[in-house]
């Protein structure tokens, strides 16, 4: 008898507070897995974001840094150069990353600091409630957009793949899914990617994840799933958007 | 130690602050403080540590809170503008107890102001400035030497108590020439410990380590806690200078630039048989208010000078609390003070006079204002053009 | 013979896991959890495959899979 698959050791044994059928907990582990096979623990320093993964100090069993909202390429930037030896990630959200942190991730790009970014993108504000984010898809109904997201009003959600893609920066850029078990592999194999650039020194390197967030888009766990195969996916499209970091 | 040299002030601190075994600086161009970023940006790989020029001043505060996580000696500056974008990482770094340098070489403001030097930022450095019950020690330099020697003292104070230091100079400070000298030698930081609460890598089995902001349901005994160390460095560590205060029928309190100008003062009102004494606080916050009553003790008045429309004369009268009358001489948004313009202030406060002596009310008198809209201009609403 | 375990602890009963089974083999236990839950369990134990889909979807690390 050999156990196959378990929590990985880069994780605390502790319950996670995420909502039931929440996509944080999946990329947590994928994130775990990863320092756990590219034996790097030992060397990774995290930086916490504002939002629903605020409390993913207590999930990680690497040392972590949790900073003001939206500054996490820019605590990551700091830690990494006073620490060049350290694999930093910056964990972020899509209002975190995408609005408030708009300045901070795109001169972590441009500066291509060598550190890796996990970005959750559900299309909504998870932990104050279901407000309208940048990502929110157009008719999207969010608390602060009752009526759907109006382009006339909100303008369109943002692309922070494509966007960073146009940064000489920017060395790796994946968007990935966690809706399925394939996509869930492939998520994976970003998540690798980006942190094995970061060993090699490669520069500034994305994860964006397509992530569920059930509660506040008022659906089941599987209608959440459902929502990111019809709604998400067309509008923020799977795939490798940049990869300069291939040897 | 080092010989005497010609210096700028911005260079002397910048060097200071790498001899002090700064390794990680991050800023933004701001005038009157450029020579800082310039300065370390030529300097501080030299010397090992890493230098950012950052997207912006909210940006580089956070980098410091990064660097400073990790126990590296990190400082920031800037001035009273920029220093109002980076109250957001102060408040996280006081809140994370975080150790670090910041330093505000003040100009003119409020708002954009102007590029000459002020000191209209001390609410801002010792009452706070970002959000919450904190507090950061705030060192006033008044000399080049003193600014180049400070950072030292400051990264020891930060590091002591984990929390921010602020050096709080201005802009004529940093931008004149004196001759000074370094009285430390230079510190590697290498060589220092590591601290139990930071975040590294090999970590050889110890506990795992988080600095964090969000304290959540542990707030109040968070910030309690901390107050102890609030308590204890208002009791240890005020930090003053006092000039011919033993005898002084007035006594001058000034901080910073405007001390020395008192100094002036002093001299020559002793000349014309005034009793004058300076008292100058070196530490804002910790505010030497012990100190202040003893050298205020056999003083007929006390006048505060200072380039603001009226901001340390708060805490002077806290300090006193009434046992004195308190006088100010003010000189805001960038006026300057010498010993010629403080001189009637400290006659006045002997006799009774107004001329020197900054009031706000009075400075209102017979000033009336009326809010007008007029309706010929047109209609606010007379356009529902848009969205 | 392959087999799953589910930390009744951690599961938060969103039931990917059960969704995500080519086999069909989980379901819901039939006992309220100390969250409150009903956790997802293995109904058919005989039927698994050790696939580690289940494992994969799971977004309370609460599943591990033995062989």
């Amino acid at each position: 008898m050999t156990i196959i698959a378990q929590k990985p050791k880069s994780l605390l044994d502790v319950p996670m507070h995420y909502c039931p059928g929440c996509g944080h907990g999946i990329v947590h582990r994928l994130m775990a897995e990863t320092f756990d096979e590219l034996n790097i623990a030992e060397r990774v320093i995290g930086v916490a974001p504002v939002g629903c993964a605020v409390f993913a100090d207590s999930y990680f069993a690497c040392d972590m840094v949790q900073g003001a909202h939206g500054r996490g390429p820019a605590i990551a930037t700091g830690i990494k150069r006073s620490k060049p030896g350290a694999i930093v990630f910056s964990y972020q959200g899509d209002g975190d990353l995408a609005s408030i942190g708009m300045a901070e991730i795109v001169h972590a790009a441009v500066r291509s600091e060598n550190i890796t970014v996990i970005f959750i993108n559900n299309a909504i504000y998870g932990m104050t409630g279901g407000q309208m984010a940048p990502t929110t898809l157009v008719g999207q109904v969010a608390t602060t957009a009752p009526k759907g997201r109006d382009p006339k009003l909100q303008g369109w959600p943002i692309n922070m793949c494509e966007m960073l893609a146009q940064i000489t920066g920017s060395k790796y850029l994946a968007r990935v899914a966690v809706d399925c078990p394939q996509n869930v592999i492939k998520a994976k194999q970003a998540i690798k990617k980006a942190f094995e650039n970061q060993v090699n020194e490669v520069g500034f390197s994305m994860v964006e994840v397509i992530s569920q967030c059930p509660t506040n888009w008022g659906a089941t766990p599987m209608q959440a799933l459902e929502f990111v195969r019809t709604k998400m996916i067309p509008q923020y499209p799977l795939g490798v958007f940049k990869d300069e970091g291939a040897k | 130690m080092t010989e005497k040299t010609l210096r700028k002030g911005n260079e002397a601190l910048a060097e200071g602050a790498i001899r002090a075994g700064c390794r990680f600086f991050a800023g933004y161009p701001i005038t009157p403080q450029n020579e800082v970023p310039e300065y370390m940006s030529a300097h501080m790989a030299d010397a090992g540590g890493a230098f950012v020029q950052a997207e912006s001043e909210v940006a580089a505060i956070n980098m410091v809170y990064g660097a400073a996580s990790t126990g590296t000696r990190s400082m920031t500056s800037s001035s009273s503008p920029g220093i109002s974008l980076k109250q957001e990482g102060i408040t996280y770094l006081a809140s994370a107890d975080l150790p670090c340098l910041i330093v505000n070489v003040m100009r003119g403001g409020p708002g954009l102001g102007s590029i000459s030097g002020a000191q209209g930022d001390y609410f801002q450095a010792t009452r706070g400035g970002g959000n919450g019950d904190y507090h950061i020690i705030v060192l006033a330099p008044n000399s080049v030497e003193e600014l180049g020697n400070f950072p030292k003292l400051a990264f020891e104070l930060a590091e002591k108590y984990r929390m921010p230091c602020m050096i709080l100079a201005d802009g004529i400070l940093g931008q004149m020439m004196e001759s000074m000298s370094f009285n430390f030698d230079p510190i590697d930081p290498n060589q220092l410990g590591k601290f139990d609460w930071a975040v590294d890598i090999n970590k050889n089995g110890r506990k795992k380590n988080n600095v964090f902001s969000y304290k959540g349901d542990n707030l109040i005994a968070d910030v309690v806690e901390r107050a102890k160390r609030y308590g204890y460095i208002e009791k240890t560590e005020p930090r003053f200078e006092a000039r011919q205060t033993e005898d002084c029928d007035v006594l001058l309190v000034a901080y910073g630039l405007s001390s020395r100008a008192c100094m002036e003062a002093v001299v020559k009102g002793r000349e014309e048989g005034l009793k004058v004494g300076l008292f100058r606080p070196i530490t804002l916050w910790p505010f030497p208010s012990k100190a202040l009553q003893q050298a205020a003790q056999n003083a007929k008045a006390v006048v505060c000078v200072e380039q603001s429309l009226g901001q340390l004369v708060q805490d002077v009268k806290l300090a006193l609390n009434g046992a004195k009358p308190v006088y100010l001489n003010a000189y805001p948004a960038g006026g300057q003070p010498d010993g010629g313009t403080i001189l009637p202030a400290v006659k006045s406060a002997l006799n009774g006079g107004t001329e020197g002596l900054f009031d706000l009310q009075r400075h209102a008198e017979g000033f009336t204002y009326e809010c007008k809209r007029d309706a010929s201009l047109g209609i606010q609403g007379d356009w529902k053009g848009g969205k | 013979m392959p087999r799953i375990e589910v930390d009744a602890n951690k599961c938060k009963a969103c039931y990917l896991c059960v969704n995500a089974c080519p086999k069909k083999c989980l379901g819901k236990s039939k006992t309220i959890s100390k969250k409150g839950y009903f956790p997802a369990l293995q109904e058919r134990p005989e039927d698994c495959i050790g696939c580690k889909m289940c494992y994969l979807v799971c977004p309370d690390v609460a599943i591990t899979v033995i062989k």
